[in-house]
């Protein structure tokens, strides 16, 4: 499903006389129409394609209306490459200020996958604006918000423009009583380990397995168990999902079996009904149980087919692997599994996933070892994924230890050193995009590694650990708990430190602070570079521990493998 | 200045109707006049007189961009953008209070004079300025009209996407300014508009100079080269900062874009001497070598495979050209078709894993693979087979046994084979259960033996078959003297 399925489908654009769709890719349109109409993301490559089938129509002396509208804005580029390739004037602009997507009652989504490579690989601030305008816009929806937490340098930026937006706004939304409370900013690259575990919990399982797209899930044949695939919308409207989205998958079978034997019981009712009794179980219960029937079986069907997909991948032997590189034990043993991951080319994004997570938990592999995997990756998915190893040592995902730490004793003494800004343009000279991990120091000081006498209760869970099978507490969600507990900063120095800074707390001074009111306990959590399902999982069983209601705002859905694809390169 | 303003107000009554069709009936009047316009700028540069304001812009000819036409952006982005459209029916008044971003594109600041200038004072005004949405050219009046921005109103207009004139910056330090203005706001859009203007507007060592010690500038430049595909700039770039091995990586990505073979095989030997990594050199170096085998193997094989007289490529038709395929896929590949094949054959497994110095481990792996789907256990067999000076045979795998049996396994190899594999795993429990998984009788049996577990040893008697050989056995066993049982 596409953003666009979500607001206005096949239908709805047919009765505003839309003729046909295309999908934009690179192919040839055959259409008789006199009117082309374009929404795309402003991108290059986009507008290299309008232009191909504008050159084609002009070659062909064919004459046609063509409109572009860009999402969520235009970008200078685009009409750069519209007047370069000899059609501005002959094609239309506008703008589709379109920034938030909700997808369920608590999940907003910019619908910005290219967010992550623009700016944590290319370093391209393009999307920053859009992230300032969306929290405007909810600014202006919900009123103030009473104060602003976040990290990250992205984070810092977003900021920084949204209150130059607030400013220049100023009366738009300061008179009205604020409904959301805090707004936490924090960029993908301040945890990348969280987003390259494997998810548990059912929804992120999901999502590793099928992709959900737009908050929608193709399920194949082989799980509807009829001739076709079935679209389904995965949200809080589907009462079966909803019940066990955030539930570990070792919980989820025994809810479904639980839950097929209450619908037969309820359907086994109509045994000995009168003729009256049947007719009012017929008209008002029939109905909704063969609904809730119908999406049982769909959650049966995919349990399934997880499970089928799971065990032939050793998925056991996977999850062990990541605990142990998680909790720093047995690395040696943990590098030659992955070695051997590499060596029976199983998944290539699999093998790449947990060389990035050994080497985010242990700063970088030791030269030998990157020498080696480096080589047998290449060997495995072919030789052209040393692109994909040069864009994942940049971004600081995949590296080698360096011998002695001088550049980054440099770095920090020429950052203790300079202050002003033009001596900033050196230290950033000095810092790439990518920043040292420090996840074991990280992971000891916010005990992100819970130490539980036995088995940890999945059933009944303690902490967001539960969210990764008890063995891992996901950082981006332990910051956040942090912050909010102690309402700052304040005592985290040293994680901050490790963390590489760029933290920043603000209260806004315009908005009085009444902890009586519901919408403090509202909190907008916002993700520059996309959140997982697990995430979300985990902060909402924070929001359920503490009182709190988490909502988030995304610039998209991320996972271990839309992340790792994003870092490879392929053909434009 | 008060005249400036009523001037505007003039402006934003008189056109407010036609800012919002999109067929002016004047686009092509003002195409007309955008072509003079390109006609009068190549004058500029024969004779260089400071008729310099036309000459620069990314967009042509203005159109109305009206967002906020289309219905869902007024319903789902709420207020603002209806507070923009009312700033425009109310006048100035209005908008002077809805200071929202306009994000017409339209070209008309591009064009405005720069001969009136603004005192100091004009900076109070400019405030006020920077509202009044562009959404058309304001005619023939555009002359009256003011863009004389500082670097940071410029930067700003921007940033709501309208469009004002860089061509008055023409000293360094005023493209600097701007370009250090859009950095400071953090506008990627604003950035790389910048950047496309001084890159037209300075030279290449000039440009590149300045880039080196704005890295946040830098890293945008890289990035705008890269989408737009404007290889030679972006190399000479990178080559002016010392990068050479990003360089080299960036010549090498073009491989990508090349779908001919050979053109692609070409195209790696010339980057065979570029200056990667020394680690990166040799991954190079197999990249070309690899494809050129592959060429070779393929035109060799596609012409056994069409000639029919080749038993394995009868048996197991080729489902896929072996071009560009990893080095374990063509050594499996090569282990598949060509497995008894001498080393001096290009494609024999042998002469692949000397060229590529590929390890024990992954060799054994692959074969193994690639045998046992053909059930060929005797090759198999063989692949752990080894003699000691004394003559003895031993069996000896680089990878755990228990990956032997599962690969056997997946490829369904029968009992007895799996048997002897599973015999020979070292961990007692994976053995175990690797035998009982797969049925291997004789080895549980043998190895409950060994532990001198009785009871085990009674359980399973109750899973084997009634009357079986293995019933036998264990029979056999359990009556025997000879074994002092520990339960």
């Amino acid at each position: 499903m596409s953003p666009l399925d979500r607001i206005a489908n096949v239908s709805i654009l047919k009765q505003h006389d839309v003729d046909k769709l295309y999908k934009v890719e690179n192919k040839p349109v055959f259409s008789t129409s006199d009117q082309l109409c374009f929404l795309v993301r402003p991108r290059i490559r986009n507008v290299k394609y309008v232009a191909d089938i504008v050159n084609a129509d002009k070659a062909a002396g064919r004459t046609r209306k063509y409109k572009i509208i860009f999402s969520p804005q235009k970008f200078y580029t685009c009409e750069m490459v519209l007047e370069e390739e000899g059609i501005y004037g002959d094609v239309t602009c506008d703008e589709w200020s379109f920034y938030l997507l909700p997808l369920d009652d608590d999940i907003i989504s910019m619908e910005l996958p290219e967010f992550f490579r623009d700016y944590f690989l290319e370093g391209d601030q393009r999307w920053i604006s859009a992230v300032a305008r969306a929290l405007q816009l909810l600014n202006s929806l919900f009123g103030p918000f009473t104060r602003t937490y976040g990290i990250g340098r992205c984070a810092k930026m977003a900021h920084e423009v949204w209150r130059e937006l607030a400013e220049e706004n100023e009366g738009d939304a300061q008179a009205r009583k604020p409904e959301i409370g805090h707004v936490f900013l924090m960029d993908r690259d301040v945890d990348y380990v969280t987003a390259l575990c494997s998810q548990v919990v059912y929804e992120g399982l999901v999502d590793d397995t099928f992709r959900i797209k737009c908050g929608s899930v193709d399920f194949g044949p082989d799980i509807t168990s009829s001739d076709r695939s079935i679209k389904v919308l995965l949200n809080t409207q589907d009462k079966v999902f909803n019940e066990i989205r955030n539930e570990h998958f070792s919980n989820v079978f025994s809810f479904l079996s639980q839950k097929a034997r209450k619908l037969q019981s309820q359907y086994d009712r109509r045994r000995g009904m009168d003729i009256k009794q049947m007719k009012n179980f017929v008209s008002q219960e029939l109905k909704g149980l063969k609904h809730e029937h119908r999406l049982l079986s769909l959650h049966i069907g995919a349990c399934e087919s997880i499970m089928k997909k799971k065990t032939k991948q050793d998925f056991q032997e996977l999850l062990k692997t990541e605990h142990s590189l998680l909790e720093g034990f047995d690395i040696r043993e943990s590098t030659s599994f992955i070695e051997e991951h590499i060596d029976r080319q199983v998944s290539p994004i699999e093998s790449l996933r947990l060389m990035c997570l050994l080497s985010i938990t242990e700063n970088g592999l030791i030269p030998k070892d990157y020498r080696s995997l480096k080589t047998q990756y290449l060997q495995s998915y072919g030789p052209e994924h040393l692109l994909t190893f040069h864009n994942l040592r940049r971004m600081g995902l995949l590296t080698e230890q360096a011998p002695g730490d001088t550049l980054t004793a440099m770095e920090s003494k020429v950052s203790k050193l300079v202050t002003d800004r033009a001596a900033g343009k050196l230290t950033d000279a000095f810092s790439s995009l990518a920043r040292k991990s420090n996840f074991r120091g990280i992971s000891k000081k916010l005990g992100l590694i819970p130490h539980v006498d036995g088995e940890y209760n999945l059933k009944v869970p303690q902490d967001m650990a539960y969210v990764f099978s008890g063995a891992y507490v996901p950082l981006s969600c332990k910051i956040m708990e942090q912050v909010l507990e102690r309402r700052g900063w304040l005592g985290l120095e040293d994680v901050v430190r490790l963390l590489n800074g760029n933290e920043f707390a603000v209260t806004d001074a315009g908005v009085e602070e009444n902890p009586t009111w519901e919408s403090q306990r509202v909190i907008l959590a916002v993700f520059l570079g996309g959140c997982t399902f697990s995430e979300i999982c985990a902060l909402r069983f924070l929001g359920k521990e503490r009182g709190y209601r988490f909502i988030f705002l995304t610039t998209a859905i991320t996972s271990s493998g839309r992340l790792l694809e994003a870092t490879m390169e392929t053909v434009t | 200045m008060n005249r400036m303003k009523v001037d505007e107000e003039e402006y934003w009554h008189s056109s407010k109707f036609k800012a919002f069709t999109f067929d002016d009936e004047d686009d092509e009047l003002s195409q007309l006049k955008e072509s003079k316009r390109a006609v009068n700028s190549l004058r500029d540069i024969v004779d260089d007189d400071d008729d310099d304001l036309e000459k620069f812009s990314w967009s042509g000819e203005p159109v109305g961009s009206i967002s906020w036409s289309i219905k869902e952006t007024a319903s789902s982005s709420s207020g603002a953008f209806e507070g923009r459209d009312s700033g425009l029916q109310k006048g100035s008044s209005a908008y002077t209070t809805f200071p929202k971003p306009v994000s017409s594109y339209s070209l008309s600041s591009f064009f405005k004079g720069r001969h009136v200038a603004f005192s100091s004072t004009a900076l109070s005004e400019t405030g006020v300025k920077s509202y009044a949405p562009e959404l058309r050219r304001p005619k023939a009046e555009y002359k009256d009209y003011n863009s004389d921005w500082s670097p940071k109103d410029t930067v700003r207009r921007m940033q709501k996407g309208k469009i004002c004139s860089l061509e008055r910056f023409r000293s360094l330090q005023d493209k600097l300014l701007l370009l250090d203005e859009a950095v400071a706001v953090h506008d990627g859009n604003v950035i790389t508009a910048i950047l496309i203007f001084m890159k037209r507007t300075l030279k290449k060592a000039i440009l590149f100079r300045e880039l080196e010690v704005r890295q946040v500038a830098l890293r945008h430049l890289i990035h705008f080269l890269k989408e737009i595909g404007e290889q030679k700039l972006l190399l000479d770039l990178l080559r002016f900062l010392d990068r050479m091995e990003e360089a080299a990586l960036t010549q090498y990505r073009e491989h990508l874009s090349i779908q001919d073979a050979d053109k692609r095989k070409e195209f790696l030997k010339g980057c065979v001497g570029l200056p990667f990594s020394s680690e990166d050199a040799v991954h190079v170096q197999d990249h070309y070598t690899l494809l050129e085998r592959q060429i070779i193997i393929e035109a060799n094989d596609r012409h056994l495979e069409s000639a029919g007289q080749t038993e394995i490529f009868r048996k197991y038709p080729r489902k896929a050209s072996i071009l560009n395929m990893p080095l374990v896929t063509t050594l499996f590949y090569s282990c598949f078709y060509h497995y008894t094949e001498a080393e001096g054959m290009f494609s024999s497994p042998a002469n692949l894993k000397k060229t590529f110095k590929i390890p024990d481990k992954q060799y054994v792996l692959t074969a193994l693979a690639a045998r046992a789907k053909l059930r060929a256990w005797h090759d198999v067999d063989a692949l752990f087979t080894t003699k000691n000076w004394l003559g003895y045979t031993k069996k000896k795998a680089p990878i755990g046994f228990h990956r032997v049996v599962e690969i056997l396994q997946r490829n369904s190899a029968p009992v007895q084979v799996l048997q002897e594999y599973v015999r020979l795993v070292e961990d007692v429990d994976t053995k175990l259960n690797l035998a009982t998984k797969y049925k291997c009788h004789d080895v549980v049996v043998d190895t409950y033996r060994d532990l001198k577990d009785r009871q085990q040893l009674m359980v399973y008697r109750c899973k084997v078959e009634r009357g079986s050989p293995e019933e036998d056995k264990i029979d056999g066993i359990l009556s025997s003297s000879q074994i002092r049982w520990k339960n």
